[in-house]
């Protein structure tokens, strides 16, 4: 594998999120019912015309805008024309020569990712393979749906840039609201375009293209698969067909679809039920105006204003759920170290590392962290006040009253000067011993003991310093 | 009262005033729809007699509609939610329409009755109505002759007095030529003005509905019902609808005619040239100024249309696909066989023909030489055109060559059926309105037609102008 180079280009494609379908106004939703959420427009009935949901398009922008694309002045759908039962009117209305976007990248550590285009079209509905008596059925929901379609140049080099390349799209598209790329839902699909050369070669060797990887785990696995399939096809003396591949992820292996003879011929020509998009530089401004900050940008933020170390500010900024949570404790709670603490060791412990939602609110976390600040309550005792409202949603004030500021100050003072009185051996000690904070510690232990921790800290070690002067 | 000899205009009002009941008026022609052998119309609705019943019930208490109580037929292709809409195909030959199309509705709630599908040639394509998978409609005039197409049942039934007016759809002339050839009133108006939702696509670019009538005005009235904006197709035009009616004034004095250098010579030796000149000469006596114009591309509007037309048919036709609706091939054993088999059986002749046009010229390697320089040639029409209707207001041309050929005479020639549209096509590519209206009798005395094309959105002016030629132009036509 060494003496070879892997090209890589990809083609993305993830579900934007709109309230309405692309072009009639069926809800955009997953999990309905088979065949419930559809109308003459998006199962092709006779006559039915297509009208553009303008949302899509502003998405779409917006997406671009993230990846510094260029926006077409004018935008124009097309037909791409192919027989499939799940495609009801044997069209797809997609974008061939004047998509949205153009231009583009994302950067990776290692290099650049070049983007060549994304357009908007509409995806297919769904085959459901039953039970040999029944056959296949066609489940016309998701048809309709509005699909972005990114395609980079080939500029990826090796399967764990493609995945950080996939990583970073699906943080943009997430954090800009352009789409919640559920990979369980089909929401972000892969098509994966591969080719190997001898190291150094100028020339590109010939492609195969894998289709509808939905999980970065496949695509990773897919590429060395395919990759390694194909120098051993040339280390025997064999040459690479052009082809389509299907991977296989249960048996770890691609599959020859259709070679490149029998691949349809699409025969794109523009929509005449649909008229060209006008996107005006003010419209482009004003979607760039709405977008908020990326992933990088509040990583630099965080590093730089917040001075949080490279480590945590990644982690906040991988997940928009996170880095929101984040933004909005630090609104509440003014302490940016403190908030990263918390968040990083009790929040994603308690979330499984993110497999779970956050069952605390970012205004009774930042509570809990002003709390432990003022010493109303001890950073155990806080602990345990964000258990209990994380298992069962207990009301945060109640517990404060519970774990802090439940002490008044005159009956502080009463139990430190009983406590001082009872011990008079303990003094001693402390008045004697070489290590005498010990003691003090022990007396501090004592006062929260017996006010079940309630007491205010800073309070209780004034009163116990005072006691044994 | 003679109901057969009331324009619609007069039938609406008298059923308004009550002097007629909509019941009498529809029993009426869904009598003549039964007894009639010219197959203009494929089914007559037997809820007809009921609706018409209704829509009495709503006249009397207080309803007021443009269309209250009137009967109408629709062609084919037209979607009327509950009803058949077979597009004179066998493989919709059991398709019952889900929804309304927008001109039905629009019709329906004026308070129309619908009371027939008027056959067509299958899809629309065809310019005698023979490509019918439900046989040949016969000319009103004359049952030896072909209707014209493909709104032939349309145009023949209007002719026929089945209904006072008939919807048709005009891809390449499809409204004008059948209603040149049965001596009745047809209209494309400009693309856009009317929706095609709900309409069955063939080329969606360029195709519009229009009303076919008895004359001018009623053709006014019901284009004023059938016009404008629908949320449901973005190619339909915003701009308001006017009183067509209104802009008729019986008075031509000072209106520009273009007199198109290139239809002088193609006019040259055909059945209608003296029609033709004719109604120039009639213009320009009556104040008319004759301008002279060109269009120096206009005989390219053929093939240009012949390229394009069929590129977007076989787009719009790969629905029929089998697996979803309609026919499905009783042979076929997997998804493959399923469309070859359906559609081999689904379709016939002239589609197939086309289907197979539309996709050479879309396939990548063929896709520049034939559908983008098409598409280069049409822009090039339009620059044409507009210099032409910046000298004058209308331009007049034949409809068709000469008098409707004779059943069978052309089946054989598809070049020579695509000819039949060589006045027509052009309006179509252009997206501007035409009308076409009877003006003299060919050599078997049948009716001519002559067309008037106006610019985009121009159709109060060619209202204006057939009008004008159908009251005081008899005379001068008889020559």
């Amino acid at each position: 594998m060494q003496e070879y180079d892997i090209v890589i280009g990809l083609e993305v494609h993830s579900e934007l999120k709109t309230n309405a379908k692309v072009f009639c106004s069926c809800k955009n939703q997953f999990g309905q019912a088979p065949n419930t959420n559809c109308c003459p427009v998006c199962v092709g009935l006779p006559g039915a015309l297509p009208v553009l949901n303008q949302k899509a398009v502003q998405l779409v922008i917006k997406a671009g805008l993230t990846m510094g694309c260029e926006i077409n002045d004018i935008a124009v759908f097309e037909r791409k024309n192919y027989f499939y039962p799940d495609l009801a009117k044997a069209y797809q209305i997609s974008q061939l020569v004047r998509p949205i976007c153009l231009g583009g990248e994302i950067k990776l550590k290692t290099r650049t990712v070049r983007l060549n285009r994304i357009h908007l079209e509409e995806d297919a509905g769904k085959l459901v393979h039953s039970t040999a008596a029944i056959g296949t059925l066609i489940d016309y929901n998701r048809g309709g749906v509005p699909l972005m379609e990114l395609v980079t140049e080939p500029d990826i080099r090796s399967a764990d840039e493609a995945v950080e390349f996939l990583t970073k799209l699906r943080q943009r598209l997430i954090f800009a609201g352009v789409a919640e790329c559920k990979m369980e839902q089909g929401g972000m699909r892969c098509d994966v375009n591969i080719s190997v050369k001898k190291k150094g070669a100028k020339e590109f060797g010939e492609r195969t293209e894998m289709k509808n990887l939905n999980s970065f785990k496949s695509v990773y696995r897919a590429i060395n698969y395919e990759a390694n399939r194909q120098i051993e096809v040339i280390e025997n003396g064999g040459k690479i067909v052009q082809e389509t591949r299907k991977w296989d992820d249960n048996h770890g292996k691609s599959i020859s679809m259709r070679k490149k003879e029998t691949s349809s011929d699409y025969r794109y020509f523009p929509d005449p039920d649909m008229l060209a998009v006008e996107i005006s530089r003010e419209d482009v401004e004003n979607l760039k105006k709405e977008l908020p900050p990326m992933p990088e940008e509040l990583k630099a933020k965080y590093m730089e204003e917040y001075g949080l170390s490279e480590y945590e500010s990644d982690i906040l900024t991988k997940e928009k759920e996170l880095s929101d949570y984040f933004n909005k404790t630090l609104e509440k709670a003014n302490n940016p170290k403190e908030v990263s603490n918390w968040i990083l060791t009790e929040i994603l412990s308690k979330m499984k590392d993110g497999s779970e939602e956050i069952k605390i609110s970012p205004n009774d976390l930042a509570k809990i962290i002003k709390l432990v600040e003022k010493k109303t309550v001890t950073r155990t005792n806080a602990k345990e006040m964000l258990t209990r409202v994380w298992e069962n949603g207990e009301d945060i004030d109640t517990l404060v009253k519970e774990y802090g500021g439940g002490v008044d100050e005159t009956e502080l003072k009463k139990i430190v000067e009983n406590l001082i009185k009872n011990n008079p051996k303990a003094v001693e000690d402390y008045k004697t011993s070489p290590t005498p904070e010990k003691v003090f510690r022990w007396f501090i232990g004592q006062v929260m003991k017996e006010t079940r921790g309630k007491a205010n800290a800073t309070k209780a070690e004034e009163f116990v310093k005072e006691g044994l002067k | 009262m003679n109901i057969e000899n009331l324009s619609l205009i007069d039938l609406k009002n008298a059923i308004q005033e009550r002097k007629l009941t909509s019941l009498e008026v529809t029993k009426f022609f869904v009598e003549k729809c039964e007894k009639s052998d010219l197959n203009a119309v494929l089914e007559v609705f037997d809820d007809a007699l009921e609706k018409a019943k209704e829509m009495d019930e709503k006249i009397e208490n207080g309803f007021k509609g443009k269309l209250a109580g009137v009967p109408v037929i629709i062609k084919d292709n037209i979607l009327y939610k509950g009803k058949k809409a077979s597009c004179g195909s066998r493989f919709l030959e059991n398709y019952t329409a889900q929804y309304n199309s927008t001109v039905v509705q629009k019709m329906l709630d004026e308070g129309a009755v619908i009371i027939a599908r008027a056959n067509m040639d299958e899809f629309a394509m065809g310019s005698s109505t023979e490509n019918s998978y439900f046989g040949i409609t016969k000319n009103a005039l004359d049952p030896t002759r072909v209707p014209g197409g493909s709104s032939g049942g349309s145009a023949s039934a209007v002719a026929g007095s089945l209904a006072p007016v008939a919807l048709g759809t005009d891809t390449g002339g499809s409204i004008r030529q059948p209603s040149s050839y049965n001596g009745v009133v047809g209209i494309k108006p400009t693309y856009g003005r009317v929706s095609r939702f709900g309409v069955v696509a063939f080329a969606s670019s360029i195709e519009q509905v229009g009303p076919i009538t008895k004359n001018v005005k009623d053709n006014a009235y019901m284009l004023e019902v059938l016009a404008g904006h629908s949320e449901h197709d973005e190619t339909s035009l915003k701009e308001e609808v006017p009183s067509y009616l209104s802009s008729i004034k019986g008075d031509i004095t000072g209106l520009r005619v273009g007199v198109m250098k290139e239809v002088e010579e193609a006019v040259k030796g055909l059945e209608v040239e003296k029609s033709y000149k004719n109604a120039l000469e009639f213009l320009k006596k009556n104040g008319a100024t004759l301008v002279d114009v060109s269009i120096k591309d206009f005989k390219l509007s053929l093939p240009c249309y012949y390229i394009i037309a069929p590129a977007e048919a076989t787009s719009n036709l790969g629905r029929f696909d089998g697996v979803k609706y309609s026919r499905r091939s009783a042979e076929a054993k997997d998804v493959d066989e399923i469309y070859v088999k359906s559609r081999s059986e689904g379709f016939g002749k002239e589609v197939k023909r086309r289907i197979m046009l539309g996709n050479f010229v879309l396939s990548s390697g063929y896709f520049d030489a034939y559908y983008n320089k098409a598409k280069k040639l049409q822009q090039k029409l339009i620059e044409e055109a507009k210099e032409a209707f910046s000298k004058c207001d209308i331009i007049v041309m034949p409809t068709t060559a000469g008098e409707p050929f004779k059943i069978g005479e052309k089946t054989g020639d598809p070049v020579s059926m695509y000819k039949e549209d060589l006045f027509t096509i052009m309006a179509n590519i252009l997206g501007v309105p035409a009308i076409s209206i009877p003006f003299g009798k060919g050599k078997s005395g049948l009716p001519l037609g002559i067309q008037i094309v106006a610019d985009r959105l121009n159709e109060g002016v060619i209202y204006n102008v057939a009008d004008f030629i159908e009251k005081k132009g008899e005379e001068d036509a008889r020559v």
